[in-house]
């Protein structure tokens, strides 16, 4: 049990390439931390650093109070689980567990207990003479997971643990972990560039874009205020919908030259970005119950039905839009469709991308 | 490919008989040989079927000493040779895996430099060192040794680039893991890497030890006491041009106890590589 801590931690590859630039990330005691970002945005980087896999080029990182920069791997007594499970071939699934215990001089009988506990709560039992190679992927992650769990250890990584196994397994294997992390209450930092496992498993989110850190946050709270055109159209899927807008003093110019009318949002001189979410989109039925909110014309590209659901892909303005639609949409590859996104779900971002409105 | 037609059956097992007898008829013809006494064999044509002396010549052969040789028995031979074939091959791999782990899994200055150096030795075979090789032999009095029959020949390239090569496809998470699980380089090695390359070392194993087996210049060079022969240098020595002069029945016999340890070797260790092959198999 143990607080993570990151201060200005930097990591410069070479002589120039700059692959993290200055985080600074606070994990409390037994917090579930997910950084989330596209491929090459430096979490696994980051992620390696807190493990001591990565030299620190600068800033601190934090171990329950202690600052373990200068510290291998194994004395930073943290549990690590890769995204191919690293697994060892040779060695059955009992010595797999073990292996770290051993390494660390544990007493056998007390190795055996710990092994066996961990099997259980991970349901390996009838697996422990197995090699990785007789097991399937759900079950080789899980003892990947047992590796790090018998190690009882201050601090859980995870390397995006989920990315080998199919949607349905994921799915199963993204809800034991979180309760396994709640059930364990150990420190956790996870790293994936899925933004529905980032959402569903993390207490902070930290979504990561070229280095740097773009938000931090409780995961509802950045969906519902992210901090700029990235994070919005990162979070969310379908992402959210962003619209390049100017203003001509009474009303709002679309990037084509499309009038809408005023919507009461400060958009600066300059132009602005309005985003809105693809649920928050209605279809206006009559143009008069719709006063404050954004309306807008869509002729619709294509509509994707996924059951529950649908999918209206239009245009508007020269730039691609998503309405979630509940249930079946009536609306034709052709038509046009009139929408209206009420005032206080529009988010406005500056030029530069970042949030303008609160 | 698969077919189950009579003659075409039939045909594939004629050829592989044939190609069988032609291999193993000579083999079979020198155990004959080597049953018989000088006089049977002498005296054409050669029975086709084994004689009455196999223990007896055997005896002679191992432990009565031959003439032609200084009277040393080829059972020390045999010794002889299978210390240096011994040597060489599991020198040849310890030095080669602990010098691929080292230029694999270690940053350190001048890896590559040593990496391109162990790689030009390649382009030098045995033949073109030898007389410089030989040079340094004498000048540490190790003519007559099993020092100096196994050192030079102990270095080797090519087992370095293939244990390198294999060291590569390690996957690099997998080192990271054990680095995680507290195991340091040694533990690493020994618990991770030689489990894993166990067929390989195995393999390896097979080639190197056939080549220390049947080498022969060097040998040639290293030893001129007949006690410090090799089994093919002692056979050689055993041939004398006049034919009156040469025990023909104990050079078969040394022939057949010749070729037994390779045979061995290879048949024990097949064993080994299927059950390597099978386990890597996914």
């Amino acid at each position: 049990m143990a607080s993570v801590e990151l201060t200005d931690v930097r990591k410069v590859y070479g002589s120039s390439v700059e692959a993290v630039k200055g985080v600074n990330i606070a994990i409390e005691d037994g917090a579930l931390c997910v950084l989330v970002g596209p491929s090459g945005c430096g979490k696994s980087t980051l992620l390696r650093m807190i493990a001591g896999l990565e030299s620190i080029t600068g800033g601190t990182v934090r171990i329950d109070d202690r600052t373990v920069n200068d510290l291998g791997p194994a004395e930073r007594d943290i549990a690590m689980v890769f995204q191919n499970y690293a697994l060892y071939p040779h060695m059955k699934v009992y010595d797999n567990m073990a292996y770290g215990l051993r390494n660390r001089g544990m007493p056998k009988d007390q190795i055996d207990k710990r092994v066996r506990e961990a099997a259980q709560t991970l349901e390996l039992t009838h697996l422990l003479d197995r090699r990785p190679r007789e097991l399937s992927g759900g079950q080789r992650q899980r003892v990947a997971m047992g590796r790090a769990i018998v190690r009882n250890p201050k601090v859980f990584l995870f390397d995006e643990p989920l990315s080998n196994l199919d949607a349905k397994l994921r799915g199963q294997m993204r809800v034991e972990i979180k309760n396994l992390q709640r059930q364990l209450g150990v420190t956790s930092v996870y790293v994936t560039h899925d933004q529905l496992e980032a959402m569903t498993l993390a207490d902070i989110l930290v979504v990561m874009n070229a280095g740097a850190v773009e938000q931090i946050g409780a995961p509802l709270d950045i969906y519902e205020k992210p901090a700029s055109t990235f994070v919005a159209s990162f979070i969310g899927a379908p992402p959210m919908n962003l619209v390049h807008v100017t203003s001509d003093g009474n009303g709002l110019i679309l990037n084509d030259g499309t009038k809408i009318g005023a919507t009461g949002l400060a958009v600066p001189g300059e132009g602005a970005v309005i985003g809105f979410r693809p649920e928050d989109l209605e279809v206006a039925a009559d143009e008069k119950s719709h006063a404050g909110g954004l309306v807008l014309e869509l002729g619709i590209l294509g509509v994707e039905p996924v059951g529950a659901e649908s999918y209206v892909y239009g245009i508007v303005g020269g730039e691609r839009v998503v309405v979630r639609v509940a249930g079946r949409s009536a609306s034709q590859t052709g038509d046009s469709l009139r929408v209206i996104i009420p005032r206080e779900k529009l988010h406005l971002f500056g030029k530069d991308g970042k949030r303008l409105n609160d | 490919m698969i077919e189950n037609n009579p003659i075409g059956r039939f045909i594939a097992h004629f050829i592989l008989i044939l190609g069988i007898v032609i291999v193993a008829f000579p083999i079979y013809y020198t155990f004959v040989a080597s049953t018989q006494t000088l006089q049977e064999v002498m005296r054409p044509p050669l029975s086709l079927l084994p004689g009455a002396h196999f223990w007896e010549n055997y005896k002679a052969a191992l432990f009565g000493g031959v003439g032609r040789i200084g009277g040393v028995g080829v059972g020390r031979l045999l010794f002889n040779t299978l210390v240096m074939a011994l040597g060489i091959a599991i020198g040849k791999i310890v030095i080669s895996i602990l010098s691929a782990y080292a230029i694999v899994f270690f940053r350190f200055p001048g890896r590559m430099v040593f990496f391109w150096l162990i790689f030009i030795t390649l382009m030098l075979p045995v033949e073109v060192r030898i007389l410089p090789t030989y040079k340094i032999m004498v000048d540490l009095g190790l003519i007559d040794t099993y020092t100096g029959l196994i050192l030079p020949l102990m270095a080797s390239a090519t087992a370095t680039l293939l244990f390198r090569q294999f060291f590569m496809t390690i996957p690099g998470e997998l080192v990271e893991a054990a680095r995680v699980d507290g195991a340091g380089p040694w533990r690493f090695f020994k618990d991770i890497l030689l489990p894993l390359s166990k067929t390989n070392i195995a393999a390896l194993f097979v080639i190197l030890f056939i080549y220390g087996w049947t080498q022969y210049l060097w040998p040639l060079l290293m030893t001129n006491r007949n006690d410090m022969a090799t089994i093919v240098i002692g056979l050689r020595k055993m041939i004398s041009f006049a034919d009156a002069d040469t025990e023909w029945h104990l050079v078969m016999v040394t022939s057949i106890l010749a070729i037994v340890p390779p045979i061995l070797v290879v048949v024990l260790m097949q064993r080994w590589f299927v059950r390597g092959l099978v386990e890597t198999e996914k």
